[in-house]
């Protein structure tokens, strides 16, 4: 019999990492002090009733690529307050005013907004999905797919 | 006009034409290369070329000196030389690869081709009289993932690469055994063989493989095409300026160049897209093909109608898509003309057609052709 029987600690060590052929990847890593859009702009503007305008700083605001995933979640809840509280009828205006990198931007929020399904917000987002659809295409769609730098 | 020829309904993977552009040589994702010669209005099969032992990933047949160059997932690449006697005669070409090979491309002066893998490594291979052997010269650094597609520069020197880990390069790939130094060119001055020229990334957010690389006429711009859906033009004159356009549709796999400023690319799409390239940005032109909506006769009656809703969940059954081509474009390739001056070209799709596109009538048809 083999000497070391007992043990089953080998079966965890990660013999991937040392494979020679493995990709690597830049190591750009976002700036941290550079996090996240306003968070007291939006909330003030949604609170003053202008969500729309609280959309686009959003968007503009928001930095692709953050590791951290507590910023992340925070990121991805504001969106999602903004979003849920544009109504059905101002979405076309408001997606009419973005310019193509914000709607890419905002497919992507979108997507990852289905992926944590509230009540009654997976109906919502579905609309603001065909709106963007309409104008950016399926375009945004495989953008959303092959981006590295996830919202 | 388009022609449409048929080769059966197995996906054409790769297709290259001759110099005089009477013969066709294609591979069905197949390990066999089929050379067809154009009879009449048809296509008769001349030859089997059947040396590889996977999957033939590249063809490429050089007009002037007749010769084929294919590479295949077998790590190995042959030149097939046409004997006297009508028989294509093959050589080994050793590239010294640990992968499979994943395209291939004739230099412009036809001297020496240059093969991507899968290995990370570029190989420019180039013929020694001395011992009548294909020499493979590598290009390593700074490629950290498979190559996708290649392109030569028209100076015969420098050598475009598009990859998967979302970049596209510029090599020199000089070899001085067989040719004079080259004089300075807007990628650079110092060519020395293997030396990376520039560098450009598809996108600050990752942005997808580069799936298509091609150098402008006159070798100044490159354009490339991504899998984000996206076309980019670099401007060496112009600073290394890159425009990138990012389009509504799906990605495109294959680009050419048919005028000084207009790029024909396909793709997913499975119709031919042009697009204009301007001083400081890239704009859709048009679609090669507009969607040939079929009408519905008319007499389809209320009966149908439901029956038609209760099986099929739908109204009508549409799986016909309204373009030629019914499955994605894999390769554009110029059959009339020069790049930047396409008189026809044409492109090989998984549905197993190649459709030849006349750019002239199709101006003549299409009212919204932008060339």
């Amino acid at each position: 019999m083999a000497k070391n029987t007992s043990s089953n600690v080998f079966r965890t060590l990660d013999v991937d990492q040392y494979n020679e052929d493995n990709y690597k990847e830049d190591n750009d890593s976002t700036d941290p002090a550079a996090l996240g859009p306003n968070d007291t702009l939006i909330t003030s503007l949604l609170a003053a009733n202008k969500p729309v305008e609280a959309l686009t700083h959003l968007l503009s605001g928001a930095t692709l690529g953050i590791k951290d995933q507590a910023a992340r979640t925070a990121s991805l809840t504001l969106a999602m307050r903004v979003l849920m509280a544009i109504k059905a009828s101002q979405i076309d205006d408001a997606v009419a005013q973005l310019d193509n990198e914000n709607r890419d931007v905002l497919m992507k929020f979108i997507y990852r907004g289905f992926e944590v399904p509230n009540e009654g917000s997976s109906a919502h987002l579905l609309v603001w999905h065909e709106k963007v659809f309409t104008v950016s295409g399926v375009g945004s769609i495989v953008r959303v797919l092959t981006d590295k730098k996830r919202v | 006009m388009t022609t449409i020829h048929k080769f059966g309904a197995t996906p054409i993977s790769c297709h290259a034409w001759s110099g005089n552009r009477s013969e066709l040589a294609l591979s069905h994702n197949s390990k066999d290369v089929t050379l067809y010669n154009a009879k009449g209005q048809g296509w008769e099969k001349t030859a089997v070329l059947d040396q590889h032992d996977l999957r033939v990933t590249g063809i490429d047949w050089a007009p002037t000196t007749n010769r084929i160059v294919t590479c295949s997932s077998d790590r190995n690449a042959y030149v097939w030389v046409k004997g006297p006697d009508g028989q294509w005669k093959y050589t080994l070409v050793l590239l010294r690869i640990n992968r499979a090979a994943t395209c291939v491309r004739w230099s412009p002066e036809e001297n020496k081709f240059a093969v991507g893998s899968g290995a990370k490594i570029i190989s420019v291979c180039y013929y020694e009289k001395d011992n009548d052997w294909w020499v493979a010269k590598h290009i390593k650094k700074p490629l950290k993932s498979t190559i996708t597609s290649i392109d030569w520069h028209p100076n015969n020197i420098l050598l475009a690469a598009g990859s998967s880990d979302f970049k596209v390069r510029v090599y020199s790939g000089f070899i001085k055994e067989i040719e004079p130094k080259p004089s300075a060119t807007p990628w650079g001055a110092r060519m020395p063989m293997g030396n990376l020229m520039t560098e450009f990334s598809n996108s600050p957010n990752g942005g997808g493989w580069v799936h298509a690389v091609s150098f402008s006429p006159d070798g100044s711009k490159l354009a490339w095409a991504g899998h984000d859906s996206s076309i980019s033009v670099a401007d060496a004159a112009n600073d290394m300026l890159v425009m990138k356009l990012k389009t509504n549709l799906l990605p495109m796999c294959s680009l050419t160049w048919i005028r000084p400023n207009t790029i024909a690319a396909a793709g997913h799409n499975c119709v031919p897209y042009t697009f204009i390239v301007e001083s400081d940005a890239v704009k859709l032109g048009s679609a090669m093909e507009e969607d040939k909506k079929k009408e519905s006769s008319g007499k389809t009656s209320a009966m149908d109608l439901f029956k038609n809703k209760d099986k099929l969940g739908q109204n009508e059954l549409e799986t016909k898509l309204n373009f030629t081509h019914q499955k994605q474009i894999a390769e554009i390739r110029i059959v009339g003309g020069q790049k930047g001056d396409v008189d026809t070209f044409s492109t090989c799709s998984l549905d197993g057609k190649i459709v030849v596109w006349n750019l002239k009538t199709l101006a003549g048809q299409m009212k919204g052709l932008k060339i």
